[in-house]
């Protein structure tokens, strides 16, 4: 296992920060069925770190633990160093955590600059009806946001599509539009929900080179939760692996491949529970 | 216009008339720039400043005079500098194709022995770094844009705006020296090398000097009238030595703004915003817009449709007498008027041409149906016939004298003459100084008098003074009946259909001529869409029953039509095939500025080719296709060889 006080430096040499987030003992129920059961592990700054698992080992339900949206029954969530209580999505966001989501979810009717616009909302402190006259202070604001989401934009490469609606994108570009508009957020905690679902070698590329990028341009802290295998360990810095809601591994992509736990849920023994 | 054109003396050099258009135009916008959203501009005394600190910077990396600096990427402003910087430092600027592999990168470099290169992102830096092994002179790598290259081994690499800050900081250690450098070029100075695109064989350094780039500039500004507030949009490959007239040439001699697009992808967008007054573009594109206006227009509503079709009846009936400034009745000028106002002016608008008072198009011949749109429109859309040896200029149209098939006169200062063969010489100001390494090629080219072959068979029309071109002087052969075959004649005619994209006919020394066809996927694909025809490929399309029949009926058509030439009806086409692929340049069957590469064709599809003379009506094939990242990949296919109707000539005719 890692050294787990200040920090580590990764193979490229780059430096990792402070614990971000820790998970402790955490167990999930929904009524009778434990979807996590006594899950440790940490988040540092800096790192990408993934979770994976074979299907239905519960990584979704550990990201939404993550970002607030399930409350474990036991065990406890900190962040940045202090114990976190149950909160709101919003609430979320304020603490600088941004997401995307398995399934898409933007705004389909908006263009595309208006969904980064989103991501930007928590930054925003001017009302609604300072933003409906669009003076002074709620101009200046605007501006800025702007600046950053059409940093975004360019970073992301999507500046041909800026004012296209988001219905009319095929599906590759609107995981990238979902991807501009956590970002957007500046977020200290980046999830991103299989992010390369569903799409073809060539965008599974792309993408990956823009996570990677984002981490190295950015800094930006992410946790990833990834089907593909090869693709989670050419990216991520460390990998939790669950199974059937148990942590069954957890180190560097090498430590992971080479753990028998890892390699017999994945190519399929039997449980014996 | 007169405070444009002053003080010619004294103007030798480009980094001179840098210094003259920071005195005289100073405040005005010299580049501009779309990025994050918002169109960022440099006036000309901006431009000179990040110039001069990238050239100081330049000489703090150790630069030296005669040094070639190749420059690689897209059209953006700070990549224009770099070019302007090697200039103040008496180096001599290389540009290259930005999508070039790696390999071909690897020839023009290590042939100019670059000892600098500026590149504009990571994927150059790669392939720099791919190949520097083979580059023995490559000592230092600048790159503008940071993004993923901040991992990479920085002894070799320094970025862009590093430079600029290390040469502001040590301005007075390298000024004097700079200062030095720019005196002591004259007129004869080499101003810039360019790489010809490499029709047949490798490609070829063009070495310009200040002379053909300064005066090929001052004249053509004249012809057309060009005004310091002129504005051109830069997109097309700054390797290419119409964008360094126009865009470096032009631009600094009128003192005119430089607009850069975000990215290849919104180039549309951009246009639209910046709507530039000079424009050029090659037939392809302006193909490409009319075909999307077509489509777009088939999906309007019945209302918008007819208003459309009436209006644009009115303009081809009236449009280019207009334009010319021919007698038009006042009916016809109210109509055409109303037309403007509701059809003409708003679809200018959305492609971007509102505001063009001078556009040209070159390199390809250009539809009568595609040309005569644009000008209907009222758009001063021009032909101009030119090569990089001549510093792009040879003909051009004067305004009021236009038409699609021919280039047009002299340009100011050239002479022209024609071969026995049919070859075009030229002979002007513009004319290159040599090529780089290369003296024989450079005497077959160039006589000691200083004509040059173009290598393109054409004749003056006498009627018009206007230069006429038929072919490429060595494509121009005779069939096994010692009929004449000028194969680029034909392929023009069949390109001409919007379903047509690519053609290449065959039949230098054969008894009859054949042809293989690729067809337009963007409007084949719409009419398949149309006509409920469902398709999973390219190739597929391709071999659709129905798409053949259409091609056969196009062939057909043009067979009518060649056999009215009387010295070139044995060209019609007897059979013909439609590929199962694109022809594409990164299969090396198209130049990178997509033109057609005859002898590398006819050695990789020699099966097909021998299908078409040995009378066989289907043949399978294999294709080797590299895609865009370079890895390898095969197609086979079994394809329909059809025969088309041909013309019979009378006997009167061939007798002659």
């Amino acid at each position: 296992m890692l050294d787990q006080s200040e920090g580590y430096m990764t193979a490229d040499g780059r430096q990792i920060g402070p614990v971000v987030m820790e998970m402790k003992n955490i167990t999930l129920r929904f009524g009778g069925v434990e979807a996590i059961k006594d899950i440790s592990f940490d988040i540092r700054e800096g790192e990408v770190r993934a979770i994976i698992g074979p299907n239905g080992a519960g990584k979704s339900s550990m990201l939404n633990v993550i970002s607030g949206f399930y409350v474990p029954q036991d065990g406890q969530v900190l962040y940045k160093g202090a114990l976190r209580p149950p909160m709101r999505p919003y609430q979320v966001a304020q603490q600088g955590i941004a997401r995307t989501f398995q399934n898409i979810a933007l705004f389909e009717g908006m263009s595309v600059l208006d969904n980064v616009m989103t991501g930007r909302l928590t930054h925003m402190k001017t009302g609604m009806f300072a933003q409906a006259l669009w003076k002074g202070r709620a101009e200046k604001e605007e501006t800025e946001n702007r600046e950053v989401a059409e940093k975004i934009i360019d970073f992301l490469e999507i500046q041909a599509i800026r004012k296209t609606p988001v219905a009319r994108l095929p599906y590759g570009l609107k995981k990238r539009v979902e991807l501009a508009r956590a970002l957007a957020a500046e977020p200290s905690l980046l999830l991103l929900d299989e992010p390369m679902a569903g799409m073809n070698v060539e965008e599974k590329e792309d993408m990956s080179r823009f996570i990677l990028s984002m981490n190295d341009e950015f800094g930006t802290t992410i946790a990833l939760i990834e089907h593909d295998m090869g693709v989670v360990m050419d990216l991520s810095d460390r990998v939790v692996v669950m199974d059937y809601g148990k942590k069954i591994g957890d180190g560097t992509p090498d430590e992971v491949r080479n753990n028998q736990a890892v390699i017999d849920a994945y190519l399929g023994v039997a449980h014996d529970e | 216009m007169s405070k444009t054109l002053d003080g010619a003396g004294g103007l030798t050099s480009i980094p001179a008339l840098l210094h003259r258009n920071v005195a005289q135009f100073g405040s005005a916008p010299a580049y501009r720039e779309k990025e994050f959203g918002i169109w960022q501009s440099w006036t000309w005394s901006q431009t000179f400043d990040e110039i001069e600190a990238l050239a100081l910077g330049l000489l703090d990396l150790g630069v030296a005079e005669g040094d070639f600096i190749a420059v690689i990427g897209r059209n953006r402003p700070y990549l224009y500098w770099s070019m302007m910087a090697a200039q103040m430092v008496g180096a001599v600027p290389v540009p290259l194709y930005q999508d070039a592999s790696a390999d071909e990168m690897a020839y023009t470099m290590s042939h100019c022995g670059a000892r600098f290169v500026i590149a504009g992102d990571q994927e150059q830096v790669d392939k720099v770094m791919e190949i520097q092994d083979q580059l023995t002179e490559f000592e230092a790598m600048i790159y503008l844009d940071p993004r993923g290259l901040r991992k990479y081994d920085h002894t070799n690499l320094t970025q862009y705006s590093a430079v600029q800050e290390a040469g502001r900081a040590k301005r007075s250690t390298h000024e004097p020296e700079m200062k030095a450098r720019i005196a002591k070029q004259d007129y004869d100075s080499t101003c810039v090398m360019l790489y010809t695109s490499g029709t047949t064989g490798k490609p070829k350094g063009v070495v310009l000097s200040n002379r053909n780039v300064i005066e090929t500039a001052k004249s053509s500004s004249m012809f057309d009238g060009l005004r310091q507030t002129d504005d051109i949009l830069a997109y097309l490959p700054m390797a290419w030595v119409g964008d360094f007239i126009f865009s470096v040439g032009q631009a600094l001699w009128c003192g005119f703004c430089t607009n850069c697009p975000e990215s290849a992808e919104t180039m549309h967008t951009d246009l639209r915003e910046i709507g530039p007054t000079y424009y050029f573009a090659p037939p392809r594109v302006f193909e490409n817009q009319l075909t999307n206006v077509m489509i777009r227009m088939e999906d309007a509503s019945p209302m918008k449709k007819w208003l459309f079709d009436y209006f644009m009846g009115v303009a081809r009936k009236v449009g280019p007498s207009i334009l010319d400034g021919n007698p038009v009745s006042l009916i016809d000028r109210i109509k055409y008027n109303l037309g403007e106002l509701v059809i003409y002016g708003p679809l200018k608008n959305t492609l971007g041409f509102s505001r063009v008072r001078v556009g040209y198009t070159a390199g390809e011949a250009i539809g009568p149906e595609i040309f005569d749109f644009y000008r209907s429109l009222g758009i001063n859309l021009k032909q101009l016939y030119g090569q990089t040896e001549a510093t792009v200029f040879i003909t051009a149209q004067p305004d009021g004298e236009v038409r699609s098939d021919t280039v047009g006169v002299t340009c100011p200062g050239v002479e022209l003459k024609i071969a026995e063969n049919g070859e075009v010489f030229y002979r002007s100001p513009g004319v290159f100084v040599e090529y780089y390494k290369n003296p024989e090629s450079t005497a077959d080219t160039k006589d000691a008098d200083g004509w040059v072959a173009t290598g393109d068979a054409g004749f003056i029309e006498e009627s018009s003074g206007h230069l006429r071109i038929i072919d490429r002087a060595k494509d121009v052969g005779q069939t096994a009946n010692g009929q004449m075959f000028a194969p680029k004649y034909v392929e023009n005619k069949l390109k001409f259909f919007p379903n047509i994209l690519e053609t290449v006919v065959f039949g230098n020394g054969k008894p009859y001529c054949t042809a293989f066809v690729n067809i337009d996927l963007t409007a084949v694909g719409n009419w398949a869409e149309r006509n409920n025809i469902a398709y999973a490929s390219y190739q597929e399309l391709a071999g659709h029953p129905e798409v053949l029949a259409t091609i056969q009926s196009h062939v057909e058509e043009v067979n009518t039509s060649v056999a009215q030439d009387r010295m070139l009806s044995d060209c019609q086409i007897h059979r013909f095939v439609v590929l199962h692929k694109q022809l594409d340049a990164d299969d090396g069957e198209l130049t990178r500025t997509l033109k057609v590469r005859r002898r590398i064709i006819e050695e990789k599809f020699s099966d097909i080719i021998n299908a078409m003379y040995d009378g066989s009506d289907t043949i399978s094939t294999t294709t080797e296709v590299t895609y865009e990242d370079g890895r390898k990949g095969a197609i086979s296919a079994t394809l329909d060889i059809r025969n088309a109707t041909v013309q019979a000539v009378t006997a009167q005719m061939a007798a002659e």
